[in-house]
């Protein structure tokens, strides 16, 4: 893989425009430059919905991780916006990354349900909101406990545990509860960096403290 | 051995895990990871009798309902194979964690487009992403068994056809730039043709219609490719359409335009009946004609400010945020300002009651498959649609148990090759300027000639092959010339007994099949 580079490009864009809508503009510009002269050739991205929906479009938009298609130039200080791929994930090309490291974690905390999901209507709010997950890797990228690799799996993986915690009655097998005491709840350091980070609004401090409820002091949902 | 599935969407998990529950493997190939697929944008709910709202509704309504929607074309056993199933589809949801809207009758359910009873099941107006987060964990179990692998960033390159039969498929890893052949049967569940129509429509960037273009050329029948449902009510975004749910006509939401100064609720005026809950390609078309009369403004509203508080609350609070965020518009205040835009292709690979395609060992379910819809699809099957195929499809692969004579080899494979996002544009152009709404064969010529003139421009495989599928789509049109649900001809107003059949494309050659 090529060494990290940068580019200064100056581009005319709408305050309105995402910073999706400047990627494709950019990227159907022909013959573009950056400020040194040199070409700037077609810059990788990732997107699927361009509604906030699927989470494809997660980068450091101005140091900070965002959804390129919620994000709109007008929110920019001076006119200047640097983007970059999300650090926490090998970078494939350009502005993509691989994040198959999230799946793979929520394989091996066994985040399933092993029988019928228990309802209960004191969860129901909680389930639909921790369903809501986009997998984007934006409360990674701030955390200040997770490293790749790493035994601690953070926000993208208590919140879809806690969908499945809140579904599970006592008498459930449950691997997932020892897993996250290892993978969650023994390396979280309560900084809350992903609270406000998630793009999809997602209470993630409410998530963190019922699947602690559940899997650390079984303290099961009832009817 | 394991069977191959192209998408990782509703269809292709409902594959995988039909499969998995059969102790088969199956290698999950998929551009992107599941969360990303257009699944998890569908809004308003799934279809099912599930009779808890108190107006005896049955499967035979269900069936009834969604034939007369799709205007007599979709095939009436395929249906009912879908309605009888859904109930059961339904509550197996239920029991994965899905959170539906329940009373104490059990699930609720609310009134949608076409359909005379309240048989629409719903978590607010995410239910799409509500099956796929309880999907993705319910398979994920067969992960860690190692019955589904995942490929998720890599896309079909060629599907290899020997004497009409698949005996596997080249992806690209699209990381790597490298190739890698699948042996065995392949389900292709990569969803609908929005490719065609590169920032015209409701759905995502990742359906590119290139496994429908790899077809045709290779051969497979693609059928009602004319067959484009606009949703009545889109908003434009940047760079594409955004859905404003059915949902939000089901719980009250009243289309009007301003008539002489006053608001004309048209829908109502003309339908007594279904009133705003018309069959979309019906709302969308009168959409059409309402604001090319003198007498009415050009601008459609969307009416909401009647709905209960409570319904906000617990049925639409995620739409609402929505309309806030994109248009700056409090619809709970105010009308919103929507006009239609393409939402669901209901024609793609031509395939039989069992989810064969014209080809052995190739099978295709969700959207990219052309059944269950007819000439219009119902808000709420397409959900179940895409559940019901892809189960289907997995267990017609089981049942025939097809094996390869030829192990897939590189050798012959062309280079991969994507069509550029400017390419698509251009052919978006074309296809939205003369494939619209309300079509005639002048415009549907000139759509033809200004293809012809692209192709000239390109030697790119994957940009000629997208044009051969665009033209491929313009031709059924022309050749279809009758109205009939979503296919509108100006020039032949009426819809024809005669042609109550399928219109059917291999290559180059359209021609009409008897349904079923």
């Amino acid at each position: 893989m090529s060494e990290p580079y940068k580019q200064i490009i100056e581009f005319d864009a709408l305050p309105d425009d995402t910073v999706a809508t400047l990627l494709n503009k950019i990227n159907a510009e022909a013959g573009l430059k950056d400020t040194q002269g040199n070409p700037v050739g077609f810059v990788h991205w990732q997107c699927s919905c361009l509604q906030k929906k699927c989470g494809a479009c997660a980068m450091r938009i101005n140091g900070a991780p965002a959804l390129a298609c919620d994000t709109k130039l007008c929110t920019c200080k001076h006119g200047k916006l640097s983007l970059e791929p999300l650090k926490k994930f090998p970078t494939v090309r350009d502005l993509i990354v691989d994040r198959s490291l999230m799946m793979d974690n929520l394989i091996s905390i066994h985040n399933w349900l092993e029988q019928s999901a228990h309802h209960s209507k004191k969860a129901s709010d909680l389930c639909y909101d921790a369903s809501r997950c986009l997998q984007c890797g934006c409360c990674l990228e701030v955390c200040p406990n997770f490293l790749p690799g790493g035994d601690f799996y953070g926000a993208a993986a208590f919140v879809p545990a806690s969908r499945i915690l809140s579904q599970l009655e006592r008498s459930y097998p449950r691997d997932l509860s020892g897993f996250y005491k290892k993978n969650v709840y023994g390396g979280c350091g309560k900084s809350l960096s992903c609270h406000n980070i998630c793009p999809a609004g997602i209470d993630v401090e409410q998530k963190l403290s019922n699947a602690n409820a559940v899997a650390v002091w079984k303290r099961f949902f009832r009817k | 051995m394991s069977i191959n599935i192209i998408g990782a969407g509703l269809a292709g998990l409902s594959a995988a895990i039909t499969l998995a529950e059969n102790g088969i493997k199956s290698n999950l190939i998929s551009s992107m990871q599941s969360e990303r697929a257009q699944s998890v944008m569908a809004e308003g709910g799934i279809n099912a009798c599930l009779n808890t709202m108190g107006e005896n509704d049955t499967v035979e309504n269900h069936i009834e309902d969604t034939i007369r929607g799709g205007v007599n074309l979709a095939d009436k056993e395929a249906v009912r194979g879908l309605c009888e199933n859904a109930p059961s589809i339904v509550k197996y949801f239920y029991d994965l964690g899905v959170v539906f809207q329940t009373n104490q009758n059990g699930i609720v359910q609310r009134s949608f487009g076409g359909q005379k009873k309240k048989r629409t099941a719903f978590v607010k107006s995410s239910t799409g992403k509500m099956l796929m987060t309880a999907l993705i964990d319910a398979v994920r179990r067969y992960e860690a068994e190692g019955l589904i692998k995942r490929y998720p960033h890599h896309v079909l390159q060629q599907l290899y056809i020997q004497g009409n039969k698949c005996q596997g498929a080249a992806v690209t890893d699209i990381y790597t730039a490298e190739s890698v052949t699948f042996s065995g049967s392949v389900i292709l569940a990569c969803g609908g043709l929005n490719g065609m129509f590169s920032g015209l429509t409701t759905g995502t960037t990742q359906n590119t219609a290139d496994a429908a273009a790899i077809c045709l050329e290779s051969g497979v029948e693609l059928a009602n490719l004319e067959f484009i449902q606009y949703h009545p009510t889109t908003i434009e975004i940047p760079g594409k359409r955004l859905l404003i749910s059915e949902a939000a006509r089901g719980e009250g939401g009243r289309l009007f335009v301003s008539k002489n100064g006053k608001p004309w609720y048209f829908m109502e005026e003309k339908y007594p009946e279904l009133k705003n809950l018309m069959p979309r390609d019906v709302v969308s078309a009168e959409i059409v004609e309402v604001t090319s009369m003198p007498e009415c403004d050009n601008q459609v509203y969307l009416d909401m400010t009647g709905i209960d508080k409570k319904v906000w609350q617990s049925r639409l609070s995620d739409l609402r945020e929505q309309v806030l965020h994109y248009l700056a518009l409090d619809p709970v205040k105010k009308p919103i300002p929507v006009s239609p835009g393409i939402h669901y292709f209901m024609g793609g690979i031509w395939v039989d009651r069992e989810h064969r395609t014209s080809v052995k060992s190739l099978y295709a379910a969700g959207e990219c498959a052309c059944q269950y819809h007819g000439a219009n699809r119902l808000g709420g099957n397409s959900l179940l649609g895409a559940v019901y195929g892809g189960k289907t499809a997995a267990a017609t692969a089981i049942k025939e148990n097809h094996k390869p004579e030829s192990a897939p080899n590189l050798s012959g494979v062309q280079p991969y090759s994507e069509a550029s996002p400017v390419f698509r544009d251009s052919v978006s152009q074309v296809l939205g300027s003369h494939l619209k709404i309300l079509r005639n064969e002048n415009d549907l010529d000139l759509a033809l000639e200004e293809l012809d003139l692209l192709k000239a421009k390109t030697a790119n495989p994957a940009e000629i092959r997208l044009l051969n599928l665009a033209g491929a789509t313009v031709k059924c049109a022309l050749f279809r010339k009758e109205s009939r649900g979503a296919h509108r001809r100006t020039d032949y107003p009426d819809t024809n007994p005669d042609c109550q059949k399928q219109t059917i494309v291999q290559h180059s050659n359209v021609f009409y099949r008897e349904i079923g």
